[in-house]
């Protein structure tokens, strides 16, 4: 596993109980050390907890885009059943970046739609490294569109870098299919509930992120620019990579304080790469609980809604004065 | 006074030109020296290789618009700095030291006016600040431009010149891609029309947005039109772009457009398309 840097105190902690651990059982004459081990996890956990509540905004980049943090597909195992998944943009293009299907959610049908990255070198290459071709997104759009006429609610799991930035992106409209995807999702009949479960990048993340319902787990970041750009373009300077995620204020924290998001879902303690079941089961709580209360809405009162809460972005004065 | 001192008196040599009688700009298309009161007379467009100079809102309505008829709209809305950001510089720093070089109206300016035959609501964008990026003050001005034109029931233009999200704010410039959207989406469905015009550059959060959803979508020849910036693609691919890559032509060829037209032809253009576009009832026009 990835150690971080803020991360290697915790782990050499781990490293020293474990080792207790396995001492105590291979030799009787280290007597009762029970205590002694007792005392270590309670000053880990006290650690973990520490480090992991005040993590700075590039900190928490580097756990949201964790090698080892649970993916789209590693939530879908884990919540859904009868996952069926559904390909093709059904205009020439596959888009493997973005994952999408029906599922049941308890008794309730749903759509799923999320970015999904790579694990091995062979899978984050035909991903894509989770940045997508127009073909994703049009994809997600005709899966939304389906789910729509057949009043099927949409959950979308938003986990990319960006939208990809490449020759052939661009010849094939880029631009324009983010474009419609906000443009339609504002208007779609079915609640739609987005969670952020990583990364969210920009336009790429906005792609599938116009809902009723904007959650994000602890550990994931949401911004317009990833932190080194922004200290390439501002700073002028790669190095100033902390100052810039600081100044984006791209943590749940900080976009829950600033009213662009609904909720935060915690994560297990040490992030969502520790323990996946736990993370899982987190995630399903809330949305469960969401999904409860969009679908007592009417479609025409879910569009409402969902038309207002995007209308109120910003932040502006009227000047005089 | 010796032959020298007169012959210097004479002819004017090394005394100092004043700034003002600069006359000639090297083109930035062709690399010709041309006098600047040709390009000012030929609309900014050089007389030579048709190159189209940017140019700042206030010509671009002078060259869209009925004299007399623009009315500016919502003027006074000035960004709040939601994220106390700061760079190198503070943000409220860069945008005091922009509005003192004379561009008070934040990277847009809109307003109501009469194109040829039409009564219009427009949006124009001012590259001059701070590169026509998008935050808080440009979504709710285009939003309200929006929904000025379903109270009017008046067609929309917005004419883009921008190099996308405006890091400074965020997420909340990143969230004026999903209002102006959404608002576009209200408009379309009170069956209005919505001309998007795209000038040189119009990049990343804007061109993803509102500017590629127009009913009808026009650039100016040689636009740099795109959602990622050629820099970041080559730093990306690791390759050389290829010739024209990202100009109006280019995205004209690969559907992406509805067409290009000339800034002298403009004006024109979207007349005559507003006036396609005006729904005269078949039964009416039968009749």
């Amino acid at each position: 596993m990835q150690i971080l840097d803020f991360e290697r105190e915790i782990f050499a902690l781990e490293n020293q109980i474990q080792d207790l651990v396995s001492l105590s059982h291979m030799y009787d004459s280290v007597g009762d050390i029970s205590d002694e081990i007792t005392k270590l996890k309670k000053k880990l956990r006290h650690m973990k907890h520490d480090v992991f509540t005040n993590l700075k905004g590039w900190q928490k980049t580097q756990v949201a885009r964790h090698p080892d943090r649970p993916y789209t597909l590693d939530y879908i195992e884990r919540i859904f059943t009868d996952f069926q998944e559904l390909h093709g943009d059904r205009h020439g293009g596959y888009g493997p970046s973005v994952v999408g299907g029906l599922a049941k959610f308890d008794d309730q049908s749903v759509m799923i739609i999320g970015h999904q990255k790579g694990r091995d070198t062979q899978e984050k290459i035909k991903r894509n490294f989770g940045m997508s071709q127009p073909a994703g997104y049009r994809k997600a759009l005709r899966l939304m569109q389906l789910a729509e006429k057949f009043d099927v609610p949409i959950i979308t799991l938003i986990d990319t870098p960006g939208a990809y930035p490449g020759i052939d992106a661009e010849e094939k409209g880029q631009s324009e299919a983010i474009a419609t995807n906000m443009y339609s999702m504002i208007n779609m009949k079915v609640p739609i509930l987005v969670t952020v479960i990583g990364e969210g990048g920009s336009g790429g993340a906005l792609a599938i992120g116009v809902g009723d319902r904007i959650l994000m787990l602890e550990h994931s970041v949401y911004s317009v620019i990833s932190p080194e750009g922004c200290a390439s373009i501002l700073w002028n300077d790669k190095k100033k990579i902390e100052q810039a995620a600081d100044a984006l204020c791209m943590t749940a924290t900080d976009l829950l304080r600033l009213k662009v998001i609904d909720e935060i879902i915690r994560e297990p303690l040490g992030g969502a790469h520790r323990n996946y079941k736990q993370a899982a089961i987190g995630l399903r709580k809330a949305l469960r609980l969401n999904l409860k209360a969009l679908i007592q809405f009417s479609p025409e009162e879910l569009v409402q809604k969902r038309y207002e809460k995007f209308r109120s972005m910003g932040v502006f004065t009227n000047g005089v004065g | 006074m010796s032959w020298f001192d007169t012959f210097i008196e004479k002819t004017g040599i090394g005394k100092k030109v004043p700034k003002a009688e600069i006359i000639w700009t090297e083109c930035k298309g062709c690399k010709e020296q041309i006098y600047i009161a040709e390009i000012e007379k030929n609309l900014k467009v050089c007389p030579n290789c048709e190159y189209h100079f940017r140019i700042d809102a206030k010509e671009r309505i002078s060259y869209l618009i009925n004299p007399g008829t623009f009315e500016e709209h919502d003027q006074d809305l000035t960004s709040a700095d939601p994220l106390k950001f700061k760079d190198q510089k503070k943000y409220k720093e860069r945008l005091k030291s922009t509005e003192k070089k004379g561009y008070s109206h934040d990277a847009l300016i809109t307003g109501s006016g009469v194109l040829g035959d039409h009564a219009v609501e427009l949006s124009i964008f001012e590259f001059n600040f701070m590169g026509g990026s998008m935050g808080s003050v440009v979504g709710e001005k285009i939003t309200r431009s929006i929904e000025r034109a379903i109270e009017k029931r008046n067609p929309l233009l917005i004419v883009s010149c921008s190099g996308g999200a405006r890091m400074q704010e965020g997420i909340f410039s990143l969230m004026q891609m999903a209002k102006t959207a959404s608002a576009l989406r209200r408009l379309s469905e009170h069956k209005l029309p919505y001309i998007s015009i795209l000038t040189d550059p119009t990049t990343g959060g804007v061109s993803a947005s509102f500017a590629m959803l127009g009913d009808v979508i026009l650039a100016e020849p040689g636009a740099l039109i795109g959602f990622a910036g050629p820099r970041v693609i080559e730093q990306t691919i690791q390759q050389k772009l290829p010739e024209g890559f990202q100009r109006a032509e280019f995205l004209l060829e690969h559907g992406l457009i509805d067409n290009v037209v000339h800034r002298k032809d403009m004006k024109q253009t979207v007349n005559k398309l507003l006036s396609l576009l005006k729904n005269t009832p078949i039964a009416e026009a039968v009749a």
